[in-house]
């Protein structure tokens, strides 16, 4: 085939689109459209890299936060949940043998985070609108400094993402739990139950002989345990975002609500109760529950302690409802007691959650060794040791005593925060697209192994060198959210800059490799309507 | 009381090794993988002890720096400590009011840093000449925000916002209001 025949038609025209079934073409727009998010906030982070060696004209300061506050946003809501939701849709059928509850609510849920991401994006771009990831200002807001219109057309965006993510948590609950047509009837609370963990059947503490079988797999019992905390993020969120916007609208009308403000330091305390259900809930308990779907299908052997792990995807949830205070340590009014109890101790047992399931995805693997190092894998090993990494710098810093001398440093934004996302998640998710590529494709042509293989190699080492360079200069003072004009770091950010064109570099030769794969009318029919409207996931002749 | 520095500075090292130690051990395990050789997994027993392995780590990082890390005992009884010097600071609009021109203390006596707003959430942290932090708090509006420290090395500091409080924020920044004596 010509260069030009595969740009179009992909790698040996392997990629047909019109074959696809709802359902797959379902998960590809998911994917799709969350890689083109990644690569946005990529470049948003390099910009942001290069600024901080010296701002560059035509940008100010009020542009650099607002890319500040997109950038993460982007992140987890465009890239990542668009990515994790497409998957999941997928997988949760896939792995009960059932179809999925309803494909036009997950089409639904896949428009309005692509919307609602693109609106608060454009809204930060064009008004400057920057109070950080964090959506709020720590109330009481402050319209000196930003628009409260493009506040409010920011907020807008974010509850769009939040209503698709509500429809997302619907359609994976009732997934679990509805009996289709034609299929033996099971209690649905029973399947929610036995999912969510809930259920004395799984009981670690009975007798072996007591013990009843689980009704839903491992896999299937970590997405609906992260379902759990993406629903009362989304609640928090969405309610949170309804409170800053009667700020937001008493100031567009001419009322400033400041003298009326709810307490800073419990707004403080609620926001990053709900907040910390993504960073030390969902991701981990999605991430822990993929590490181990994937050994499981790449070994084709049953996962080593199972019911330790599926007990520690339970406690990782509960935890995730206790850790918050390690965001408020420097909070002098914060209660001592929480600090101790919430902030060093029950965030601690991450590290327990964490390491179990860091070690039962190893020894799994090692048990069927020799095993093909294919790209699935590779990326796994990436994501398994992001968290390694990621993981204890983020309880050296839940810590009274260091938590002084670190908190909104580089040190938390750099070897924990980018080494957790970029490394542990991200890495975890190419893993689980290289894999899910032949199935949800229908066995397209991967254009070239040689990319792939710089994109893991630049990938891992740009993503660790930068949380790493970051870090150092975090331990020199470089505090987070600050703009040094006199080059007093200059020679760690040039450092974590090379390593940013490194992360930037392996995400276009991971685009090239998967437009070259599908092809550009691949992509487009990935897009257009389905040919069939089977409820099957795959086509009857896959 | 020990300087912060020496604390980060073993906090480097230690993480270091531990960073090193983890990327040896996937690069050895993604080589062995793909080798034959023994399959066998791990036995129960020994699986507990990683489990309470796990546990004591997680549980005696933070037991043991509550124990050597000198200001965390001062932080959590400071109610009870009387400082030999008080520095009442109140900011508003962006900007640091101090109690005097320069702040001076001696080296060895404990400081109390009583920080008040009146308008959003700042930060305040003192930091050395070559930029290091000494330490750091939030500063949450109509709060008691209070850090107790005790300066081990005479200097001059500078005072700075820590947190982000908009684009006006990043300039907190009051170059050598604070003077420690020996």
């Amino acid at each position: 085939m010509s260069y030009i025949d595969t740009l179009l038609n992909g790698e040996q025209g392997a990629f047909n689109p019109d074959k696809l079934t709802p359902m797959q073409k379902l998960a590809l727009r998911f994917v799709v459209v969350g890689v083109l998010y990644y690569g946005l906030s990529a470049i948003e982070g390099m910009i942001m890299r290069m600024y901080e060696i010296s701002p560059i004209p035509g940008f100010d300061a009020e542009h650099f936060f607002a890319i500040m506050t997109a950038h993460p946003l982007v992140g987890i809501f465009g890239s990542s949940y668009s990515i994790v939701f497409g998957a999941f849709l997928f997988l949760v059928p896939f792995l009960m043998k059932k179809p999925l509850w309803s494909i036009k609510l997950g089409n639904w849920s896949f428009v309005l985070i692509a919307v609602g991401t693109l609106i608060f994006w454009l809204s930060g771009f064009i008004s400057h609108y920057a109070p950080l990831y964090t959506l709020y200002w720590p109330l009481p807001a402050d319209f000196t400094q930003f628009s409260p219109v493009g506040g409010a057309i920011f907020i807008l965006g974010i509850a769009i993402v939040m209503v698709g993510t509500i429809f997302f948590v619907i359609n994976i609950f009732k997934t679990i739990a509805y009996t289709p047509e034609g299929f033996e009837k099971v209690s649905g609370r029973a399947m929610l139950a036995s999912a969510t963990g809930f259920s004395w059947k799984e009981s670690i503490f009975r007798k072996k002989s007591k013990r009843r079988e689980n009704l839903v797999s491992l896999p299937v019992a970590a997405v609906a345990r992260g379902t759990v905390d993406t629903l009362l993020n989304a609640v928090i969120i969405a309610f949170t975002g309804v409170l800053i916007l009667v700020y937001m609208v008493a100031a567009i009308l001419g009322y400033d609500l400041k003298e009326t403000a709810i307490d800073a330091l419990l707004y403080k305390n609620w926001f990053w109760w709900g907040l910390d259900l993504i960073a030390d809930g969902l991701v981990l308990i999605f991430v822990a529950g993929t590490g181990y779907l994937l050994a499981m299908l790449i070994t084709g052997k049953d996962l080593y302690m199972a019911r330790i792990a599926r007990l520690a995807l339970w406690v990782e949830l509960v935890v995730s409802w206790t850790v918050w205070s390690h965001h408020l340590l420097a909070d002098q009014a914060q209660p001592g007691i929480l600090k101790i109890v919430s902030g060093e101790f029950v965030t601690a047992f991450e590290l327990i959650t964490q390491g179990l399931a860091f070690f039962i995805t190893l020894i799994t693997l090692w048990s069927a060794r020799p095993l093909k190092m294919t790209n699935a894998l590779k990326f796994l090993l990436g994501g398994l040791l992001g968290f390694g990494l990621a993981v204890p710098a983020g309880i050296i810093q839940a810590d009274i005593g260091l938590n002084r001398i670190l908190h909104n440093t580089q040190w938390i934004i750099g070897p924990h925060v980018h080494v957790a996302i970029l490394i542990g998640l991200v890495m975890t998710l190419y893993a689980a697209i290289y894999f899910l590529l032949p199935i949800l494709t229908n066995g397209a042509k991967l254009y070239s192994q040689k990319l792939a293989n710089f994109h893991f190699w630049a990938h891992l080492i740009g993503g660790i060198g930068m949380g790493a360079f970051m870090g150092m200069a975090g331990l020199k003072g470089m505090l987070r959210r600050t703009v040094y004009y006199e080059g007093e770091y200059n020679l760690y950010m040039i450092l974590a800059a090379i390593c940013g064109a490194l992360l930037l570099l392996a995400f276009f030769a991971f685009l090239y490799n998967i437009i070259m794969t599908f092809g550009v009318k691949g992509l487009i029919g990935i897009f257009t309507p389905p040919k069939t409207k089977t409820t099957d996931l795959l086509p009857k002749d896959a | 009381m020990v300087d912060s520095n020496l604390v980060l500075n073993g906090q480097t090292f230690a993480y270091t090794i531990y960073a090193i130690v983890i990327i040896l051990l996937m690069a050895w395990f993604g080589y062995k993988i793909t080798k034959t050789g023994k399959t066998g997994v791990l036995q129960t027993r020994l699986f507990t002890v990683l489990v309470i392995f796990l546990t004591l780590l997680g549980v005696s990082l933070h037991i043991v720096t509550n124990l050597t890390i000198p200001w965390v005992s001062i932080d959590l009884n400071r109610s009870e400590i009387t400082p030999d010097r008080v520095f009442n600071i109140s900011v508003a609009d962006h900007q640091f009011r101090l109690p005097e021109e320069k702040m001076t203390a001696k080296v060895g006596e404990i400081v109390l840093f009583d920080v008040t707003s009146s308008d959003l959430t700042y930060g305040f942290g003192v930091f050395r000449k070559d930029n290091t932090m000494v330490c750091q708090m939030q500063v949450v509006p109509w709060h008691r925000n209070d850090l107790m420290w005790k300066f081990e090395k005479p200097g001059i500091y500078t005072i700075r916002s820590t947190e982000y409080s908009g684009p006006k924020g990043h300039q907190m920044i009051l170059k050598d209001v604070l003077e420690i004596k020996e």
